[in-house]
């Protein structure tokens, strides 16, 4: 199955560029990923957990990024293994441009799926690799933004108020790096 | 006043009382001492190189007694195909190599490359887990579009075979040019493409297999869910593992169904014989639901495109078919008869169509085998006819029901050789037609037709008339046609000494309800009661020979058999009569259980003449061997040609598509009715298998070879809902000439006319209904295909 879309994000896409170069954001963006690790040359180690329809499983594969053109576009790439359940493989082609407001970021996803949950869950599978692509995108640009401010904590920095940019990144993936 | 007992009485089944009690042993019943559990490691992807298979890690695992690659058969023989066909250029077919496991490389979803042997099912499926994941498979691109296959040389499903056909088949191939003559000059031609659906024969007990071997002796010992016992056994035995017939047993016990699936042998019979051999232990197997879906025997799946020619009043002139069939990714046993020998041959139809000609290509593909399934071969035939005949009709506004009457084979005609081959001995079309419009009552239609509209439906009747060729025999016949067995059937008659009888046959009764009828006709011919006769099947240690159940053979081929051995018994019994009662035996008849002298009282029970058999004081011993026990095997002259006419009405929901089957009438002709209670049932599971397929089941693979309708959540099959209740008569009964029981066989008939009777009916009630741009859908005609049709 094949699907499209774009977001617009608050933030520079330098910002963008390096949250997507993050394996902390990469885990914390992929839904059910329970680990991530590695690095942008090596790949990433991967483990998610996920339930298609009636299949539940935990994927163990790896996470590549190809196509880099820096600050502007790459593909993202993974296949895990299910076991029982059988496979996953999927990709994104991600772009990135300006915008007056921020970052344009688009993408094209793909995905496959092999096995048992084929079997069982192909009836869902195109519902389940959009709710996937979605949730994905969904809480990547509330890393990179930090969340609405009416679900800002109570605690937050009294900077991060400020509307900067870097306060945008430090109610986000970047705040939770630096602890 | 119906019969009781005896031939065409409705004697209850007997076997239903067991399965319907739960007390029904099938393979998975059967627990054996010191068993071992074996699970098959699958493919996940439709068309891979196997790179590497690593067993270690699962050999070590808890439990595990043996791992198993396709290495380990590499040298054995494969799985061969039953039927050599030659293409159009003389070419024999391509065969390849079907391993007991995939070997090099994988070839479906669901391709065994390994199996796991161990203490329990559960250790055995971890590590059969634990061999997949230590497996290396690099996935090639799959096969899946049969025209898209035939044209690229450079991606094969075996790399021996370059364009991925298995052969390109004309029939006949020396009448092309004067059909080709008769359509370039015909006042009308109707062109029509269509597919016929892959099914999944869904039986309701999926495929098991038990291997025993005996080292003191050794024999080996295959308990598996089979239709054709001996047929298993001289494939594993003379093809596949080189064990002597006479050192293999193969036990067919009770059998969950198997609509042509349980027909081949498959490569988990062999492992498990393998496995047990190198164990010393019964190893067992039994299927998922999951690996039915993917490792059976799938059904259909043909892309036709059929033309008539005809003149503008509907006289057929000709037809001309263009199919591309499907096989799968091995040739699985009949998969290369049934869009032959089974379909080509049958393209004549009921009719007295002067010209046929039919191409069928044959073309492998990365998804499971594809093989006969109930009908095999004649369903896809009577489905591009009807649908072809019904659409000319339209083009030409004439109507359906003269256009068939037009062109009926009369009577008069028979014998009737048909332009494809096949001799028809006898039948009655006119009658069948006939009879279904009465029973449909015809004329009542368009009132019916006005109070479903009042509802808001569209109502539409559809007619199809269909003719088959069963009682798949006569062997010299078959082997003209490239069969490479004989199919001909055995019966054994055992009177035992205080006159209960056990019958042996070939045939192999998985639903039919063989240990009912067969009885009755024992019943009627020796005058004991039917309860004295017990029906013995399944058992290659029991029973003399067979050639086993599909095809609709069984009464036909194999009851005709024990008919045999039945004159064979009475004939013994007629010289023992004749020196117990001091006669010359040319004046001993007999009748109604009794040996008599004729014109005198003077008699002896068939009980009394079995007992002096055994007990032989008062006997001729001299001139007679004692014992009553006889054999018989039969190969008929031809095959039994049954027919008939369907009339189905649907209603169709405009708004949302859906199609509601609410009447579906039978008037067949099968002969002479041994049981008509078992005659309803066939043509009642044959016609909702039928409805199943014309509007419910798909099998679909996506492009990548994965099976998206792989559990009873995708895959669509008939329930009681979706049926309507039928109207069944059989009355119209033109007895077989060449058998002397007179019957031809009604087990697929109601699967073969039911599919073009739905189709044609929705088309018709679009119509009725003004929607007059829609003139095919095609199978399964679900909601979707109607809406879509309606509004596209």
């Amino acid at each position: 199955m094949q699907l499209s879309d774009s977001r617009d994000i608050h933030a520079a896409p330098e910002t963008v560029w390096a949250a997507i170069l993050n394996p902390e954001v990469l885990k914390d963006c992929v839904p059910g990923c329970e680990s991530m690790t590695g690095s942008v040359a090596e790949g990433f180690e991967a483990v998610v957990v996920q339930k298609v329809g009636p299949v539940k499983a935990r994927f163990t594969g790896l996470v590549k990024l190809s196509d880099i053109i820096e600050g502007r576009s790459l593909t993202i790439s993974g296949e895990g293994k299910g076991g029982p359940a059988g496979f996953a493989r999927g990709g994104a082609k991600v772009a990135l441009e300006p915008t007056a407001e921020g970052t344009r970021l688009s993408y094209e996803v793909e995905a496959a799926v092999g096995g048992k949950i084929a079997q069982l869950g192909s009836r869902i599978i195109d519902g389940f690799a959009k709710k996937m692509a979605d949730e994905f995108f969904t809480r990547f640009q509330t890393a990179v933004e930090g969340p609405a401010p009416e679900d800002a904590p109570e605690d937050a920095p009294a900077e991060a108020a400020e509307g900067t940019e870097e306060g945008e990144q430090k109610k986000g993936w970047f705040r939770r790096l630096i602890g | 006043m119906p019969k009781d007992s005896g031939i065409g009485a409705a004697s209850k089944r007997r076997e239903d009382v067991r399965f319907l009690t739960g007390r029904g042993v099938y393979t998975d019943d059967l627990k054996i001492q010191a068993q071992a559990h074996a699970v098959m490691v699958r493919s996940a992807v439709a068309h891979g190189r196997i790179v590497s298979v690593d067993t270690s890690a699962a050999a070590a695992m808890p439990g595990v007694l043996a791992v198993f690659t396709g290495e380990d058969f590499k040298d054995v023989g494969g799985n061969p195909a039953g039927w050599l066909i030659k293409s159009r250029n003389g070419e024999p077919m391509r065969e390849p190599k079907r391993p007991v496991l995939a070997h090099g490389k994988v070839r479906h979803v669901g391709d065994a490359y390994a199996a796991v042997v161990a203490e329990t099912y559960q250790q055995a499926r971890d590590a059969a887990q634990q061999l997949a994941d230590d497996t290396v498979i690099e996935e090639l691109p799959a096969i899946i579009d049969m025209k898209a296959a035939a044209a690229d040389a450079s991606n094969r499903v075996h790399d021996e075979i370059p364009d991925n056909i298995c052969f390109d088949w004309g029939w006949i191939e020396d009448n092309r040019a004067a059909v080709d003559a008769v359509f370039a000059k015909a006042p009308h031609v109707t062109t029509l493409e269509l597919v016929n659906n892959r099914l999944v024969p869904n039986a309701m007990e999926p495929r098991a297999s038990i291997g025993e071997y005996f080292p003191g002796t050794g024999d080996y010992k295959l308990t598996t869910t089979s239709q054709n016992p001996h047929l298993t056994r001289l494939l594993v035995a003379a093809f596949v593992m080189g064990i002597p017939e006479n050192k293999l047993t193969v036990v067919a016990p009770d059998v969950g169904g198997g609509f042509g699936s349980k027909i081949y042998h498959y490569g988990e019979e062999a492992l498990v014989l393998a496995a047990a051999k190198k164990l010393g232990r019964a190893v067992r197997w039994t299927a998922e639901r999951s690996e039915s879906f993917l490792s059976d025997a799938h059904g259909r799946d043909h892309v036709t495109k059929i033309e008539l020619a005809c003149e503008k009043d509907g006289t057929f002139l000709a037809f001309r078919t263009e199919t591309y069939a499907n096989v799968g990714a091995y040739l699985s046993n009949f998969s290369t008869a049934t869009p032959t020998f089974l379909h080509g041959t049958l393209m004549a139809g009921p009719y007295k169509v002067p010209h046929v000609y039919v191409n069928v290509k044959t073309i492998f593909t990365n998804t499971a085998p594809v093989d006969a399934y109930r009908g095999a071969g004649r369903p896809e035939a009577t489905f591009s006819l009807e649908r072809v005949i019904d659409k000319m009709c339209r083009e030409l506004s004439l109507d359906p029901f003269e256009v068939r009457r037009k062109n009926f084979i009369t009577t008069d005609m028979f014998p009737y050789t048909t332009p494809v081959g096949l001799a028809y001995d006898t039948g009655d079309y006119h009658a069948t037609l006939d009879k279904v419009i009465q029973i449909a009552d015809v004329s009542g239609f368009e009132m019916r037709r006005q109070a479903s509209a009042s509802k808001g439906k569209l109502r539409g009747m559809g007619l199809s008339t269909w003719i088959e060729a069963c009682g798949i025999a006569p062997s010299h016949l078959v082997g003209v046609l490239g069969s490479r067995v004989g199919l001909y059937d055995a019966a054994t008659v055992r009177v035992n000494a205080t006159g209960n009888i056990s019958v042996m046959v070939g045939a192999h009764s998985h639903g039919q309800g063989h240990e009912t009828v067969f009885p009755q006709i024992v019943a009627e011919r020796l005058g004991v009661p039917e309860s004295a006769v017990e029906i013995v099947h399944g058992d290659t240690s029991k029973i003399p020979f067979g050639m086993g159940s599909y095809g609709s053979r069984s009464l036909a081929v194999c009851g005709v058999a024990m008919n045999k051995a039945i004159d064979k018994i009475v004939a013994k019994g007629r010289k023992i009569a004749a020196h117990m009662l001091e006669a010359s035996e040319d004046d001993i008849t007999f009748a109604d259980g009794k040996f008599s002298v004729a014109g005198t009282d003077k008699a002896k029970t068939f009980g009394e003449i079995a007992f002096s058999a055994y007990v032989p004081h008062n006997y001729p011993l001299e001139t007679l061997e004692p014992g009553l026990e006889e054999t018989a095997f039969y190969d008929p002259a031809n095959f039994t040609y049954p027919a008939g006419a369907y009339i189905c009405e649907v209603e169709v929901d405009a708004d949302t598509g859906k199609v509601d089957v609410v009447a579906f009438h039978c008037a067949d002709d099968f002969g002479n009715i041994m049981n008509p209670m078992i005659v309803e049932g066939q043509v009642h599971g044959g016609v909702g298998q039928g409805i199943g397929q014309a509007l419910l089941e798909n099998t679909s693979y996506d492009e990548n070879g994965q099976l998206l309708t792989g559990s009873f959540m995708d895959y669509a099959m008939p329930r009681a809902d979706d049926v309507p209740f039928y109207n069944v008569d059989y009355s119209c009964q033109t007895p077989c000439t060449h058998n002397p029981l007179g019957v031809k066989g009604c087990g697929e008939a109601g699967a073969i006319g039911s599919p073009p009777a739905v189709v044609n009916a929705v088309i018709d009630a679009l119509h009725r209904g003004g929607i007059t741009h829609v003139d095919h859908i095609n199978m399964p005609v679900s909601p979707g295909r109607v809406w879509q049709a309606i509004n596209g």
